[in-house]
C-alpha cells in the first residue's frame, strides 16, 4: 500500500475543501455575522494548514491502483467530514461534536437529514456551508480533483490510467466509465454540466421571485440531490412555480450525466433508447399517479395534490429529502410507495443515491436468466442491457452490492432499534441513511428531526449515510484488515 | 489529437502507452473485455468493446471526428478493413499493419488505392534492423538519419580500447574524423555529455558520424571488423524469412534452424538458398552438430524472449562475435544489459517510434516538423531529426550563442548532402536538416521548441 501517495492525495481534498470554504466567510461577511465568520475563517486555516501537512510528505513512488483508490475515497470522505463539521462545533451553534459531523455527513453524502429542528437557528454563513457540502457531495469532491489536477502522474504527462481508481471508487453505478478518452477532461465534462444545470436552476428560482440567499442553498441542495432545507416546513412556504421548478430540477439531477453529454453530443437515438432512463421516468410517473390517485382527498384541487405528490416523488426517489407537505402524515399505501423509492433511489452516474435503476434493471434481467435456467437447464442466455451483453463480473457486482446492502440495512436496523422507537421511525430512519435521501416517516419525517437519536445511533447513521454515498465497498474495504495487511 | 487504435495486442499496448502519454485522445477497440480492462486501468485512454471493423464499434468510438486510426490486430484483413471503413467515415489519416509477406509487394498499390497514410510491418522493420547492424557489426545499435546520410552508432568501450580514460575533448586526435559523443549510458544511467567527460571501461557510447566515415572512425579506434559471411538464424519466424532474403542477396551464407517441419518446408520454397535445418534451435547438441559456433553472427528470432535470451548468451559464450536478440518485453531491458545482452532489437518499438514520428510530424503542419524520430536507451534519450525552414529561430547564428534547454545536444547539421558535426561556430541554415539529442522526459514538435 502507497501511504505517502494516499496521504497527498487527502492532502490536496483538504486544500479543495478549504478552497471551498473561503465563499461561507465572504457570506458571513456579508450578513456581518462575526462568529459564523471567524469559526468559518479558523476551519478554512485549519483544514488548509492541515492539507498542507499531508502534501508535504514526499511519495516515494506515485503509483497507485485499486487498494489505494478505495483507500483514498473512504479516508477522503470520512477526513472531509471531519474537517467539515468544524464550523458548526467552532461556532458553538451545534453543541454537540456528533451533531455536527452528522450534519456535516449527512451534507456531503447528499443525505439531508438533519438534528436541527428549525435550521433558522443557523447564521446564514453557516446556512450556506451546510448547504454547499450537498453540492461538492453530489458530483464528488475527487471528481472536482481530478478535473484540476493530474493526481499521481508525472508532470506535463496525463498518462497515466490509475485516476480510473478513484473515479471508480467515488462515482455511483456498477460500471463506471469515462465519457472521453481523458480523464481530466471527463471530470470537467461532468462537472461543466453539473455547474450548467446548478446556474440554470437558480436563474429559474430567481424568475420566480425567490430571495437571493434562498436560491443559492435551494439549487446546491437540489442540484447534489441534498434537501437541506431553510425552513422547518423544508418547502411548503414557496410559491408553486418554485416547487414546480424544483420537482423538475431534482428529477433532472437524479439522470446519469452520461445522457447529458449524450444530448450534448446530440446523439439523441441513444437517449431515447436508453433503458435506465425510461424505467426512472415510468417509475417516477407511476408512483406520482399511484399515490395522487391515494390522496386525492387531503387536498382541494387536482393540481394542488399533482404538484405534491410530483414533488415528493422526485425529492425521495431522487433520494433529495424535500419537503412541500409532511409525508409522514398520508395514508399507508402512500407511505409504503415511499418507502419503497426511497430504497430504489435515482440513475447511476447521478447525484442520487438507494440502489439506482441500473441494478434494479441489472438484476431484473439476471433474475429472468436464472429463471430460465431453472426450468430448462441447458439454456444459454446472457444478459443484455440496451442491445449489448453485459458481463459476468458486473452481474457479480451487482449480486455482491445486493447481499452487502441487505446486511448492512439488517445490522443498522437492529442496533437502531435499541433506542427503542417505532418500527416504522426505526425502519425509515436507517433507510433514508443508508440511501442518502434524508427525512424518513414517524418520528424522523419531514416535519420533526434526527435529533432524538443517541450519540452512538448518530454515528452509526452517519456510517449508513457513506455507506450509502460511497456505494458499501469502498468504506468496508476500509474496515477488512486485509487491505492494511502489509504482505497482501 | 485524437487517436483510435483497434487491436490491443503487443503493438497497441506499446502504442496506447506511448501516445496517450503524449497527451491524445486514445480510444482503443478490442474484442477482449480483460486486456480492454487492463489498458483502461493503466493509462488514460477509452476502451471500446467490438470488432473494430464494424460500423457499430467505430461509430461508438467516434471514429467520424478521429484525426488518425492505427489498425493493429493480428489480421492483415482486418486491418485493411478497419481502414477502408475509417477512411470512409471521415478519418483522414489511416495507418495499417500488414505485415504477411505475401502483400509486401503490392503495398504501395494497397496504400495509394485504399488511402492509407501508411503500412506497418513490425517483421520486415525488424528484419531491416538487423541486417543494418550485420552490414556494420562493430555498433550494437545503428539508427540512421537524413536519409541515411547520418547515423548514430553504438559502441561499447572494451577493456584494453583507447578509448579508455579519455576525455570527449580528445577524442579527434584519435579518431581524426569529425565525430561527436551525444550520450554515454554508464550502467543504468545515461549521460548527455560535455567536452570535459572522461570515458570509462564499459561505458556505452552513441557517436554521431557520417556513414561514409564509420568505417574509417571504426579502424581508427582500433576496432576489429568481422566480416560477416555466415549467419545463423534460430527460428523460422516471418523476420528470419525477410532477413535470410536480403542477406541471400547480399551473398552471405544463412542457417536457419526452425522446430517446425511444415514450417521448414515452407522456408525451403521460398528461400532456396538458405540452409534450413529442421531441429530444436535450443538445443546445445544442435549448434554442435550444425557447428553454428562458426557462424559470424547469431541471430535468436524464436517466438520466446527467454528463449533467445539464453541462446544469445550461449552464443557469446561459444565466442560467435556478433550476436542479436529479438526480445519483445524491453521493459526488462536494465537486466537484459547487465546479462550482456547488447544488440537488441524489439519490433514493436521499432513500428511504435515509426508511428510517434507520423504522429508528431502530422501535429505540427509546420516546415520545422519532425522527420525521423529514435528512440535510444529505451525511452530515455531521444534522437529527433528536424528540417529548419525559415521560420526556425535563431539562424544564421552561431551555435555557442544560442541558449538550448537543459540535457539537449544538436548532434549534426546536414546541409544539401554535406554533413556537418557541428562546433561552437556552425550555424543553422534554413533548409538544413538538423540532428537533436535529448532526455526524453520532454517532447519536441519543432525545432524551435528546443531553444530556452
Amino acid at each position: 500500500m502507497n501511504y505517502r501517495m494516499i496521504a497527498s492525495i487527502v492532502g490536496r481534498i483538504l486544500c479543495v475543501e478549504a478552497l471551498f470554504l473561503v465563499p461561507a466567510v465572504l457570506v458571513s461577511i456579508y450578513y456581518g455575522e462575526n462568529s459564523a465568520m471567524r469559526a468559518l475563517l479558523l476551519s478554512a486555516l485549519f483544514t488548509f494548514a492541515a492539507g498542507l501537512g499531508c502534501m508535504a510528505i514526499p511519495p516515494k513512488t506515485r503509483g497507485y491502483y485499486a487498494r489505494e483508490g478505495f483507500v483514498i475515497v473512504a479516508l477522503g470522505w470520512i477526513i472531509i467530514s471531519f474537517f467539515g463539521a468544524l464550523p458548526f462545533y467552532l461556532s458553538g451553534e451545534i453543541p454537540s461534536f456528533v451533531d455536527c459531523l452528522f450534519e456535516t455527513v449527512s451534507g456531503f453524502t447528499t443525505t439531508g437529514a438533519s438534528i436541527l429542528s428549525d435550521p433558522q437557528d443557523l447564521s446564514r454563513g453557516l446556512l450556506y456551508w451546510r448547504s454547499f457540502t450537498h453540492w461538492l457531495g453530489g458530483m464528488g469532491v475527487l471528481v472536482f480533483l481530478l478535473a484540476v489536477d493530474t493526481l499521481g502522474a508525472r508532470r506535463g504527462q496525463r498518462g497515466s490510467g490509475q485516476s480510473m481508481h478513484l473515479l471508480r471508487a467515488e462515482s455511483p453505478g456498477p460500471d463506471v466509465g469515462k465519457l472521453v478518452p481523458k480523464m481530466h477532461r471527463t471530470a470537467k465534462i461532468l462537472y461543466g454540466i453539473y455547474i450548467g444545470m446548478t446556474l440554470l436552476q437558480m436563474l429559474l428560482l430567481r424568475a420566480g421571485g425567490m430571495a437571493v440567499f434562498d436560491t443559492v442553498t435551494t439549487a446546491f441542495g437540489t442540484a447534489g440531490t441534498g434537501g437541506f432545507g431553510l425552513y422547518a416546513d423544508s418547502f411548503a412556504g414557496y410559491s408553486p412555480y418554485l416547487q414546480w421548478v424544483v420537482t423538475i430540477f431534482m428529477a433532472l439531477f437524479g439522470v446519469n450525466f452520461g445522457i447529458y453529454y449524450l444530448l450534448l453530443t446530440r446523439d439523441m437515438r441513444s437517449v431515447l433508447h436508453n433503458e435506465e432512463l425510461r424505467l426512472y421516468l415510468g417509475i417516477m410517473l407511476l408512483s406520482t399517479f399511484a399515490i395522487a390517485w391515494n390522496v386525492r382527498p387531503m387536498y382541494a384541487s387536482l393540481g394542488e395534490t399533482l404538484r405534491h405528490c410530483a414533488f415528493q416523488v422526485s425529492s425521495v426517489m431522487t433520494t433529495t429529502g424535500f419537503s412541500t407537505v409532511d409525508f409522514a402524515l398520508w395514508p399507508e399505501f402512500s407511505r409504503t410507495v415511499l418507502l419503497v423509492l426511497m430504497v430504489l433511489g435515482a440513475c447511476a452516474g447521478s447525484t442520487g443515491g438507494g440502489i439506482k435503476m441500473i441494478r434494479l434493471l441489472l438484476l431484473g434481467k439476471g433474475l429472468r436468466s436464472e429463471l430460465g435456467r431453472i426450468i430448462s437447464p441447458r439454456l444459454v442466455r446472457t444478459t443484455h442491457l440496451g442491445g449489448k451483453p453485459v458481463g459476468e463480473d458486473t452481474m457479480r457486482g451487482v449480486y455482491a452490492f445486493m447481499s452487502t446492502y441487505v446486511a448492512i440495512t439488517v445490522a443498522s436496523l437492529l442496533l437502531v432499534s435499541l433506542s427503542g422507537y417505532d418500527t416504522e421511525t426505526t425502519l425509515s430512519a436507517v433507510f433514508a441513511c443508508l440511501n442518502n435521501i434524508g427525512p424518513g416517516l414517524g418520528q424522523v419525517g419531514p416535519a420533526s428531526s434526527y435529533a432524538l437519536f443517541s450519540a452512538p445511533i448518530k454515528l452509526l447513521l452517519c456510517l449508513d449515510m457513506l455507506f450509502g454515498r460511497l456505494e458499501i465497498f469502498p468504506l468496508l474495504m476500509i474496515f477488512l484488515p486485509s487491505t492494511w495487511r502489509r504482505n497482501s | 489529437m485524437k487517436i483510435v487504435i483497434v487491436g490491443d495486442g503487443k503493438v497497441g499496448v506499446t502504442l496506447t502507452a506511448q501516445l496517450s502519454r503524449e497527451g491524445h485522445d486514445v480510444v482503443i477497440i478490442d474484442n477482449n473485455p480483460q486486456v480492454l480492462r487492463e489498458s483502461v486501468d493503466q493509462y488514460d485512454v477509452l476502451g471500446i468493446l467490438g470488432n473494430g471493423a464494424s460500423l457499430q464499434a467505430q461509430k461508438e468510438a467516434g471514429v467520424e471526428s478521429a484525426d488518425l486510426l492505427i489498425a493493429a490486430t493480428s489480421a492483415d484483413e482486418v486491418n485493411l478493413l478497419c481502414c477502408i471503413l475509417a477512411r470512409k467515415l471521415g478519418t483522414p489519416h489511416t495507418i495499417a499493419r500488414v505485415r504477411s509477406p505475401e502483400y509486401t509487394e503490392q503495398l504501395r498499390l494497397l496504400r495509394s488505392e485504399l488511402g492509407l497514410s501508411m503500412t506497418i510491418n513490425p517483421e520486415r522493420t525488424a528484419a531491416m534492423e538487423i541486417l543494418s547492424l550485420l552490414r556494420f557489426p562493430a555498433a550494437l545499435r545503428r539508427d540512421t538519419f537524413a536519409k541515411g546520410r547520418v547515423e548514430i552508432i553504438v559502441l561499447k568501450i572494451l577493456p584494453g580500447s583507447i578509448l579508455e580514460g579519455m576525455l570527449l575533448n580528445e577524442m579527434v586526435h584519435v579518431t581524426k574524423v569529425r565525430v561527436l559523443v551525444c550520450a554515454v549510458e554508464r550502467g543504468s544511467e545515461v549521460i548527455i555529455p560535455t567536452g570535459d567527460f572522461r570515458l570509462n571501461t564499459g561505458d556505452k557510447i552513441y557517436v554521431t558520424a557520417a556513414t561514409s566515415s564509420l568505417v574509417e572512425l571504426v579502424r581508427r579506434l582500433g576496432i576489429i571488423e568481422h566480416k560477416i559471411r555466415m549467419v545463423a538464424l534460430i527460428g523460422g519466424s516471418r523476420i528470419s524469412q525477410h532477413l535470410a532474403r536480403e542477406l541471400l542477396a547480399d551473398g552471405v551464407t544463412v542457417k536457419i534452424v526452425e522446430i517446425d517441419s511444415a514450417r521448414c518446408k515452407m522456408l525451403a520454397d521460398m528461400l532456396p538458398r538458405a540452409q534450413i535445418i529442421h531441429a530444436d534451435g535450443t538445443q546445445p547438441e544442435v549448434f554442435a552438430s550444425e557447428n553454428l559456433a562458426r557462424a559470424d553472427a547469431l541471430v535468436t528470432l524464436t517466438n520466446i524472449d527467454e528463449e533467445n535470451m539464453v541462446l544469445s548468451m550461449y552464443g557469446s559464450h561459444l565466442g560467435i562475435p556478433k550476436v542479436i536478440t529479438k526480445i519483445n518485453r524491453v521493459e526488462y531491458d536494465e537486466v537484459f544489459r547487465a546479462m550482456g545482452i547488447d544488440s537488441i532489437v524489439s519490433p514493436k518499438n521499432l513500428v511504435c517510434s515509426d508511428i510517434v514520428r507520423y504522429v508528431r510530424a502530422m501535429q505540427n503542419t509546420s516546415e520545422n516538423a519532425v522527420v525521423t524520430l529514435h528512440r535510444i536507451v529505451n525511452d530515455k534519450v531521444e534522437a529527433l531529426e528536424f528540417l529548419a525552414g525559415e521560420d526556425t529561430r535563431h539562424l544564421g547564428v552561431p551555435l555557442r550563442d544560442i541558449r538550448l534547454f537543459p540535457g539537449i545536444l544538436i548532434a549534426c547539421i546536414n546541409r544539401g548532402g554535406q554533413v556537418i558535426i557541428p562546433g561552437g561556430n556552425d550555424t543553422i541554415n534554413a533548409g538544413d536538416t538538423v540532428i537533436v539529442v535529448t532526455t526524453a522526459d520532454r517532447m519536441y514538435h519543432n525545432l524551435n521548441a528546443i531553444f530556452a
